[in-house]
């Protein structure tokens, strides 16, 4: 064992803001966003890199940021669910979310948001099969998925309409 | 859930990263995703004075085939040799990488890790056995390279020495009329599989199996082969009566650990039934069917 105590500075890029902050290197990414930026969107449900609730987009890519230290991130591009909504509108996957009932308890459902986002980025009209398959990483104790997945396909239309 | 304490370091080059884990000693760990070794530090089954962040050393994460080699550096992502093009041309590569846990995991989760840390569970090792893939090694003696068969020693053991890195994977085109499949079974996209076959076979213009080569996953310390198995099918025309023999032959050799992810006689029941899909695949691509996506864990 290490009586290493020292920390690192790390500049990561979090919803469009540079921030610079000392760290330890044992810090996790979703602690260093929960409790070193009070960004309190992000959730942690099993902190073992199941359930998929701590799901932010880290350059690009949805990742489970309770499995990732935030020395990793170091020089890197977050967003996180605050960063979705821009000058007071909810962004269209919110929007769908709420209008098509995908959520409930709404513990899950920043990483649900997270990870369609990822999944609209990248295939903008997607099948249901597809909305399934970029979700299973995310777990829904409440909803029984189908009214995430019509969220999505909502969400989808929403914003290939413009 | 919190790692012990430990030093951060983030070489540039392969050279540095050696230096460095042979400098620091037996505390120091390189990391590579994390998508093993976070948890296992969270969880308190390690401890390591040192981590050394290999993942921004340039030049470890491309994918190439020059003649008859692919090459996959160890960096690369599970996602990224999902989608490469080399899976475009083995589609067994798509099989195994898109299969691993979820998209968040993949985009995180390299094969250099997943080989390093020989977890009996994984996807990697027992495909990469049936493709006879071979293990680029760089350590303070300099390179080498193993047959992943010698490379995985047991049960999280390899025969990596101190401070010796993992640089890249290498596997063989598979011939002409050949074809591959890979199936696991899980419960659940982010659980590692209860059991997993692997089947790579060449046809002959008579459609007699030529070549084969078979290995189980999750099914023992680490993936299970058995020569018996291959001498049963080499040579003959690959009927259901034949397989079955194999299969049981195989199976006989399987030692699953009854677990969380189901007894052992569950799991040998489970491979019985996976080989038989998983040879008709095979079979269907060395035949020149363009089969896609064997397996969906949703
Ligand atoms: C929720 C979840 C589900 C998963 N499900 C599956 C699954 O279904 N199937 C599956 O196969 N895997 C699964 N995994 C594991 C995943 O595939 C990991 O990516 C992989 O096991 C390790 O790769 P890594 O890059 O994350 O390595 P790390 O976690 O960074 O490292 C793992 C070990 O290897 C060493 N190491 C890493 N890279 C090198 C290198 N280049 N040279 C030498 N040593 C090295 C490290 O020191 C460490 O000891 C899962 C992981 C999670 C979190
Ligand atoms: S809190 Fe990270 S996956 Fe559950
Ligand atoms: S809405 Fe409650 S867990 Fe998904």
């Amino acid at each position: 064992m290490s009586d290493a105590k020292e920390t690192i500075e790390v500049e990561i890029t979090v919803n469009g803001k540079s921030v610079r902050r000392e760290v330890e290197p044992r810090l996790l990414l979703v602690e260093f966003i929960r409790e070193n930026l009070q960004l309190t969107g992000t959730h942690v449900g099993c902190d073992t890199s199941y359930c998929g609730a701590c799901t932010i987009i880290l350059n690009g890519e949805a990742i489970k940021s309770c499995t990732l230290l935030a020395v990793q991130a170091d020089g890197g591009e977050v967003l996180t669910v605050e960063g979705l909504e821009q000058d007071g509108q909810l962004h269209p996957l919110q929007q769908a979310f709420s209008e098509c009932h995908g959520l409930q308890c709404g513990y899950c459902t920043p990483g649900m948001l997270m990870s369609s986002l990822a999944l609209l980025a990248e295939n903008p009209d997607p099948s249901v099969k597809d909305i399934r398959k970029r979700l299973a990483g995310n777990v829904c104790r409440c909803t029984g998925y189908q009214n995430i997945i019509k969220s999505v396909q909502s969400a989808a239309k929403a914003l290939q309409e413009g | 859930m919190y790692p012990q304490p430990f030093r951060y370091h983030r070489p540039n080059s392969v050279k540095d990263a050696i230096t460095l884990l042979t400098e620091l000693g037996e505390g120091a760990k390189p990391l590579a995703g994390g998508q093993s070794l976070i948890p296992i530090l969270k969880m308190r089954m390690d401890e390591p004075s040192d981590l050394v962040d290999i993942t921004r050393i340039p030049g470890l994460n491309s994918i190439s085939t020059d003649n008859d080699l692919i090459r996959i550096g160890a960096l690369c992502t599970h996602a990224q040799v999902a989608m490469s093009e080399a899976a475009l041309t083995i589609p067994v590569l798509r099989d195994c990488a898109g299969g691993i846990a979820d998209p968040q995991v993949r985009s995180l989760g390299t094969i250099g890790g997943s080989v390093s840390v020989a977890d009996p569970s994984s996807d990697w090792p027992a495909l990469l056995f049936v493709l006879d893939a071979k293990i680029v090694c760089q350590g303070p003696e300099g390179s080498r390279t193993v047959g992943i068969r010698d490379f995985i020693v047991d049960s999280y053991t390899t025969c990596l020495g101190d401070a010796e890195l993992v640089t890249e994977i290498q596997i063989p085109q598979p011939p002409a009329n050949s074809g591959g499949a890979y199936i696991g079974f899980k419960k659940a996209a982010p659980a590692y599989p209860a059991a997993s076959v692997a089947i790579q076979l060449t046809l002959d213009d008579a459609g007699k199996c030529k070549e084969i080569s078979l290995a189980l996953g999750s099914a023992g310390p680490k993936p299970i082969i058995s020569a018996d198995a291959e001498a049963i099918l080499k040579g003959n025309k690959l009927t259901e009566e034949l397989l079955k023999q194999a299969a049981e032959k195989l199976v006989a050799e399987s030692s699953p650990p009854s677990d969380a992810r189901g007894s052992a006689e569950f799991k040998q029941e489970i491979l019985r039934s996976l080989f038989l899909k998983t040879a008709a695949t095979a079979i269907n691509r060395a035949g020149g069917s363009n089969i896609d996506g064997t397996h969906d864990y949703v």
